[in-house]
């Protein structure tokens, strides 16, 4: 009994994992016809690129790394130290754009 | 009720209590990957704020056979995952002939990926792109792509021999589910970096002749 319900667990947790591959595979078709059709200024098309990819990541790491059924005290660890540290590097991007400006044309 | 709370802490910083509920193989793999994802966000930065600060950045991916490939190599990576969370669903039920055989599928995968990145490098090298200069604008792109593609492809190929070391080990009855289970956490950590090099790096450089 508790084998045969143990069997039809992991089968819908292969349905789960199937349907997680398939959503990841149509948010990279989303990306590449993105890329081609200029819907957006580049900045903007940054913004979406890489909020896809977020969105990509967050599936990968919830259901793949199965972070999301982890204990609450790892993921409070994990996550938000690496999005302040990532975040703080963001302090650079300020200079890059000064020197675009300082570049004789 | 004070008193209940000293006991509570002492209890605490006894030992024997897992805060986390893992193994230390398992945390100290999330650690590794934190560490990790650090030194790829610092690498993909500083391409971005290499390619903001100059103005005649090289686009030079066309949809053939460049953004195809790239493309390709993404569906092979996220396919890799897939048997490769399916090989840890396999070991947990304890079936390691099924497990060692979702991971060997996803070593395949891997090794596909590597082939047609290596053959994209090539095709780049061909058409004049070094780490200090290309035939279309500033020299640094070519060291931004291949420092970032380099050192996400020498995580596929290491990847690929923890993998073999695993299915070997598995299959031997030497490992554990907890081995097996880190490893899927390292691939697919590889897998999650790609998502993120494959628009900054091709989708953000097509060529639009």
């Amino acid at each position: 009994m508790s084998a045969h319900s143990a069997h039809e667990g992991s089968h819908s947790h292969g349905r789960l994992f199937a349907w997680v591959w398939i959503y990841l595979l149509v948010l990279t078709a989303v990306e590449v016809v993105l890329a081609y059709v200029h819907v957006l200024p580049p900045a903007g098309m940054l913004f979406l690129l890489m909020a896809l990819s977020i969105v990509k990541a967050a599936l990968i790491i919830a259901y793949f790394m199965h972070l999301r059924y982890e204990r609450m005290n790892l993921i409070l660890s994990l996550v938000p130290s690496v999005v302040v540290v990532i975040a703080l590097l963001f302090a650079f991007f300020p200079d890059s754009f000064r020197l675009l400006n300082l570049r004789v044309h | 009720m004070a008193e209940a709370n000293v006991g509570e802490l002492t209890a605490t910083w006894e030992g024997g209590v897992s805060p986390y509920a893992v193994g230390h193989k398992k945390l100290g793999m999330w650690l590794f990957i934190l560490s990790d994802s650090l030194t790829f966000s610092a690498l993909l930065i500083g391409y971005a704020y290499v390619r903001m600060a100059s103005d005649n950045w090289p686009t030079p991916f066309h949809l053939w056979p460049s953004v195809t490939m790239a493309t390709l190599m993404t569906v092979v990576l996220l396919s890799s995952s897939l048997t490769m969370v399916l090989g840890v669903s396999a070991s947990q039920r304890g079936d390691r002939p099924r497990a060692v055989r979702y991971i060997l599928f996803t070593i395949l995968g891997g090794l596909a990926f590597i082939v047609l990145h290596v053959n994209e490098w090539l095709d780049l090298i061909h058409e004049g792109v070094r780490l200090w200069e290309n035939p279309w604008g500033v020299p640094l792109f070519g060291a931004t792509f291949f420092t970032l593609t380099g050192l996400h492809m020498f995580h596929v190929a290491t990847g690929l021999i923890y993998l073999g070391v695993v299915a070997a080990g598995v299959s031997r009855g030497r490992f554990t589910h907890e081995d097996v289970e880190v490893s899927g956490l390292y691939w697919h950590f590889v897998d999650l970096v790609w998502m993120f090099v494959f628009p900054l790096v091709y989708l953000l450089s097509i060529s639009m002749q």
